[in-house]
């Protein structure tokens, strides 16, 4: 069972006090788009076996929504940061090339 | 005969009797007894019958492991199946009985089985079910059903009569295991000051130490553990707990101990049970180490016992299992049993040492004290049926012939031991393989990882490999010490105590005796004793292709009973290796997986049981409903009345009164439940044109708009009443059920796509009591209460306005889920009760009688408004349903929108929702499916449409129904059939989903 520290209030919240909320950073596409577009939107997901960038909802917590970077073999994790953002941090893409070095993620590295 | 000793017995009290039952003979044991000793105390050697061959089966072992000793105890809402004696810790009154047999222990029809063996082979029942398939129900449900599984539960009719409680605690460093690696490995992690929580699964600290003798700085073992605990025991931050496995090691630090507190004193007040959720920043697993079997054939009669367990038993409770004992072994260690047994005065008549070079030192000793030793012997085959008669010898490198016979009553036996890695495992440790020791032991290297990448579980002692007393206790100290570091504290290094035993020669893997044993030999050698597992069945496996150790456990149900193989897996494993022609390493285990051993369903469970399970929720009309006839149905987490029913009237009868009254004069719904959130802000009207598929931000302030909502994937997720309150502020109705979930969804898209929007959100779904009154009388009612202007005029349809009615603070929406004349009036939550006492009594002239959950319903139907959950079942989107009209064609975007125009979500041939009415007036069965023209590749009828809500109507008098259907709206008047489970075939007519006021005369006035 994770621990994952919330980054708004600070909390080491367990596993049962959050919700899981899939990949990270997706970009909505919304009437206009592709087909392609749209669907890769809705269904195409990441599954790596290493790195991966996660939202999560401190639910029986705060409330709030974040980002989590953490490693799906190991489950190591990076860091947790805000999800008021569309990309991961500087400061997370650091904490990860220091434990993997070369890393990417979608369109990040 | 087994039997208790004069002398002996270390745990045991003498002098306090205690009186048992087995299968209903009376027994007596002593306090400290487990009820295996205590079986075998009163010559009880045989205890059970194995699962598939119905088998005579004995305790083999001594702890936790035990394959066979599986008893059900106790009585009514307190008896327990498949409790393995070895653990149960006997009690004054204690009742037991054995199980998987019939008529009864001693003579069992099912040991037939045993007879029919070789056409019981691994897969057997892969083999057997594949067809014909009517035998499924005829002759292997009804007849296997009896004949296999272990012991019978509960009575469904009892209800638990014990209490259970979850414990939450947190630890630097937790450690597993009370022998003398995990007294000792505490007191290192405890000395640099880190809090140590240590747990033992028995009663008793020190494990094996104080059985297998040597030194510990010169004393005694059993005195040092009592030393060493009472230091630990006077540090503040050490807390020790005995009866408490380590069960499960979770991710990032987390573990699970199950602790048994009133099992060996029943009667005493509290919980049975207690399940701690530890959080730990180090787990040191001190879980020592497991006696591997011999495989020889009839290894599993009972009086056969690992030679650890035998000489546990002399030395800790004083009972033997037999008066002639011959120990067989490929190691140095089980020369102890020969030696305690000899010394306790049993005759020990050989000891048959499978190597060739035979042993050291111990040996030595047993020779002097006059026990023949046989190096390089085996045992071919062990005779007897219920009991051991006769033991024949063979060579070890031969096949099994020239077979000498010993008469004799048990059999010590010893392959050698394995770590119990379990706990090290269950979160991703890996193993490697110990040539010397033959076994499986933690990679230093591949430990599992916690939350910063680091390994967080440190095995010690034997569980890590070491055996002698002395690498023991240098390993613990080690382990306890980098734990402790690890959990960011600084060890005092000091000197593991020193812990000297007589030196062993190393031991020879033996996993056949004799090496070679011919085809009969193997058919009687056991590997997993409990689920009847063989030699054969496992090299039978490998033969037929299963060459994953993964699969083989599957196939042959190796490993797959409740002791999840604990002596059976190595030896498995090394025969499928073997069969295989490859190495060990390269097979592999199985994966380990929590519990360690089974737990209590109701330490799981905890206090979350009756009515704190799930708490539910009350609105402020609950007691009220309860106490005049409420029929509760369950939605969401709250109760609501299905219908009123009065004394003497069928729920039925009660639905049909309240839906004929609600039309006819006045009828009050407690809508409380109705999901409320407050949406406000600067951009809450864009916010909203988002979230719903209709315009929100042109509402006007006074006015209401039902509105739909859709996920994403454009499919309809909730629907509701808005009401825009002033300039800034929404309050959007949603489903009973929705509430949380929809302000979820909307604090989801607020916080994480347009988190630059100025909006809040607010559930103020329980600040409100909602009360719909509907009905002609409606009005009436409010305007005898007073207070405020409830005319057409004062508040027109989709309108609502602020007020007091009969003192009461009042927010009056006019709305109507009906098709009557309706408002549903919001008061403040602590006014609910009140207001709708009021209502009642100023209603009494104007027919007023509350109505249930399946009256909405009904009214509903008849007016063909859709529900969420029965029209919807999240495949649906709103174009199924003719709601076309609430799908706003100017805003730019919605979400659902562009999934919406996907080519799936447009094509014609999407069933589209129709009324329903049945040709013969009867009611369509709930959810029947309508048979189109010809049949699908599986040979079904085709089907062209389903059923999705279905009532009779009083109003009516007929059943009237909607459903989805193929081209439904373009064949109004055609009859289509649903053949119900019943057998019958339904006829229904497509007819508008509007069967009641099409006009909407009634609610507009």
């Amino acid at each position: 069972m994770l621990t994952l520290r919330c980054p708004y209030c600070g909390v080491d919240a367990d596993e049962t006090e959050l919700q899981a909320g899939g990949e990270a950073h997706l970009k909505r596409y919304g009437p206009g788009s592709t087909e392609d577009e749209f669907h890769d939107y809705l269904f195409t997901r990441e599954n790596p076996k290493g790195v991966h960038l996660e939202r999560w909802r401190h639910a029986a917590g705060c409330g709030k929504w974040f980002h989590a970077a953490r490693c799906t073999a190991t489950l190591e994790v990076f860091g947790t940061y805000t999800a008021q953002t569309g990309e991961p941090t500087q400061e997370i893409k650091d904490a990860i090339s220091a434990k993997r070095p070369g890393w990417s993620w979608r369109e990040f590295s | 005969m087994s039997t208790r000793l004069q002398k002996q017995g270390r745990l045991i009290d003498r002098s306090k009797q205690i009186t048992f039952k087995f299968n209903g003979t009376t027994m007596r044991g002593f306090e400290g007894d487990t009820l295996a000793s205590a079986l075998m105390a009163n010559d009880q050697m045989m205890m059970g019958r194995s699962f598939k061959y119905h088998r005579p089966r004995g305790v083999v072992a001594s702890g936790a492991e035990e394959p066979n000793a599986l008893v059900g105890l106790g009585e009514g809402a307190r008896f327990e199946p498949n409790q393995r004696a070895t653990t149960t810790e006997l009690f004054e009154g204690l009742t037991s009985i054995s199980q998987n047999h019939w008529p009864n222990l001693e003579f069992d029809v099912g040991a037939v089985n045993t007879a029919l063996a070789r056409f019981l082979p691994a897969g057997f029942y892969y083999k057997m079910f594949i067809h014909p398939q009517p035998f499924w129900k005829h002759v292997y449900e009804p007849i296997i059903r009896r004949s296999a599984g272990l012991g019978k539960a509960p009575d469904k009719e009892t209800k638990d009569a014990d209490t259970y409680e979850h414990f939450y605690a947190f630890a630097d460093v937790m450690v597993v295991g009370g022998g003398v690696a995990g007294l000792q490995a505490a007191k290192a992690a405890a000395q640099s000051g880190a809090k140590v929580l240590l747990v033992e699964q028995t009663a008793h600290w020190g494990g094996r130490a104080p059985v297998d003798g040597g030194t510990i700085d010169g004393m005694e073992p059993g005195a040092w553990v009592e030393q060493t605990l009472a230091e630990l025991q006077a540090m503040d931050n050490v807390t020790l707990r005995a009866r408490t496995m380590g069960a499960g090691v979770y991710d990032h630090g987390y573990a699970l101990a199950y602790e048994r507190l009133t099992d060996h004193t029943p009667g005493v007040q509290g919980p049975r049970h207690r399940l701690w959720r530890v959080r730990a920043k180090q787990i040191v697993t001190a879980t020592g180490a497991i006696e591997r079997p011999l495989s020889f054939a009839g290894n599993d009669v009972p009086g056969v016992m690992l030679a650890s367990a035998m000489r546990d038993y002399v030395v800790n409770w004083g009972v033997t299992p037999g008066q002639r004992v011959i120990v067989a072994t490929n190691n140095d260690d089980a020369y102890r049993t020969a030696i305690i047994l000899k010394k306790a005065g049993v005759d020990v008549l050989r000891v048959i040492d499978a190597r060739t070079s035979g042993g050291g030192a111990l040996a030595d000793e047993a020779r002097s004290l006059g026990i023949r030793v046989d190096p390089g012997k085996a045992i071919a085959k062990v005779k007897g049926g219920k009991r051991v008669k006769k033991v024949a010898i063979c060579n070890q490198d031969g096949i099994g012939g020239a077979r000498e016979e010993v008469a004799c009553d048990a059999v010590a036996m010893s392959g050698g031991w394995s770590p119990v890695v379990h706990l090290w495992s269950h979160c991703g440790g890996k193993l490697i393989w110990d040539d010397a020791q033959a076994h499986f032991r933690p990679d230093p290297a591949r430990p599992p990882l916690g939350a910063d990448g680091n390994g967080f579980v440190v095995p010690a002692g034997a569980a890590n490999g070491p055996v002698s007393l002395g690498e023991v206790l240098a390993d613990a100290q080690t382990a306890g010490e980098a734990a402790a570091n690890a959990a960011g504290f600084a060890p005092k290094t000091a000197d593991a105590p020193k812990g000297e035993v007589e030196v062993e020669l190393p031991m020879e893997p033996v996993w056949l005796m004799p090496a070679n044993a011919d085809t009969p030999l193997r058919m009687k050698a056991w590997l997993d004793f409990q689920n009847d597992v063989k030699v054969s069945d496992v090299q039978l496996a490998a033969r037929e292709g299963y060459e994953s150790v993964e699969h083989t456990k599957r196939y042959t149900t190796l490993g797959m009973a409740t002791d999840q193989g604990k002596l059976s897996n190595i030896n498995g494993l090394a025969t499928l290796a073997k069969a295989l022609g490859e190495d060990i390493p390269q097979v592999g285990t199985t994966t380990f997986r929590p519990p360690y051993t089974p737990i209590s369903m109701g330490a799981i469970g905890g206090e979350a049981r009756g009515e704190v399970f799930q708490p539910i929720r009350k609105t402020p009309i609950h007691d009220w409903n309860d106490a005049n006839g409420a029929d509760w149905e369950p939605v969401g987490h709250w109760r609501r009345p299905f219908a009123y029913v009065r004394p003497g009237e069928g729920v039925h009868d009660a639905v049909n009164r309240e839906v004929k009254n609600a039309r006819e004069n006045l009828g009050l719904l407690d809508a409380s439940t109705l999901g409320k959130i407050i949406v406000k802000g600067p951009d809450a009207g864009k916010f909203l044109d988002m979230m719903y598929t209709n315009m929100m931000s042109n509402l006007k302030p006074g006015k209401c708009r039902y509105g739909l909502m859709c996920s994403e994937n454009g499919f309809l997720i909730d629907d509701g009443v808005v009401a825009r309150i002033d300039d800034d502020t929404w309050l959007c109705h949603t489903t009973t059920g929705g509430a949380e979930r929809i302000h979820g969804h909307m604090e989801e898209w607020l916080q994480t796509e347009w988190w630059d929007w100025n909006v809040y959100v607010a559930n103020v779904t329980e600040q409100y009591a909602q009360i719909a009154v509907v009905g002609p009388n409606a009005r009436k009612v409010l305007e005898k209460l007073g207070g405020m202007d409830v005319s057409d005029a004062a508040i027109p349809f989709m309108g609502w306005a602020d007020g007091k009615i009969g003192g009461f603070d009042c927010r009056v929406y006019r709305i109507s889920f009906s098709g009557e004349l309706s408002c549903e009036i919001a008061v403040p939550a602590s006014q609910g009760l009140a207001f709708w006492e009021a209502l009642l009594e100023a209603g009494k002239e104007f027919g007023v009688m509350p109505y249930g959950t399946e009256a909405l319903h009904i009214l509903r139907a008849e007016k063909g408004f859709i529900m969420i959950g029965d029209e919807t079942d999240g495949t649906i989107i709103p174009q199924d349903l003719g709601l076309n009209w609430a799908i706003s064609k100017k805003k730019e975007d919605f979400l659902g929108k562009r999934a919406q125009q996907r080519s799936h979500m447009t094509d014609r041939n999407r069933w589209k929702l129709v009324g329903l009415e049945t040709v013969d007036g009867s009611v369509l069965p709930d959810g029947a499916y309508a048979a189109g023209e010809g049949v699908n590749a599986n040979g079904q009828r085709n089907v062209i449409g389903r059923v999705t809500s279905t009532y009779y109507s009083a109003n009516l008098d007929r059943g009237i129904a909607m459903g989805l259907v193929l081209h439904g709206p373009d064949r109004m008047g055609e009859v289509i059939e649903f053949p119900g489970t019943d057998g019958k075939i339904y006829k229904a007519k497509i007819v508008d989903p509007v069967f009641y006021d099409k006009e909407g005369k009634k609610q507009n006035v």
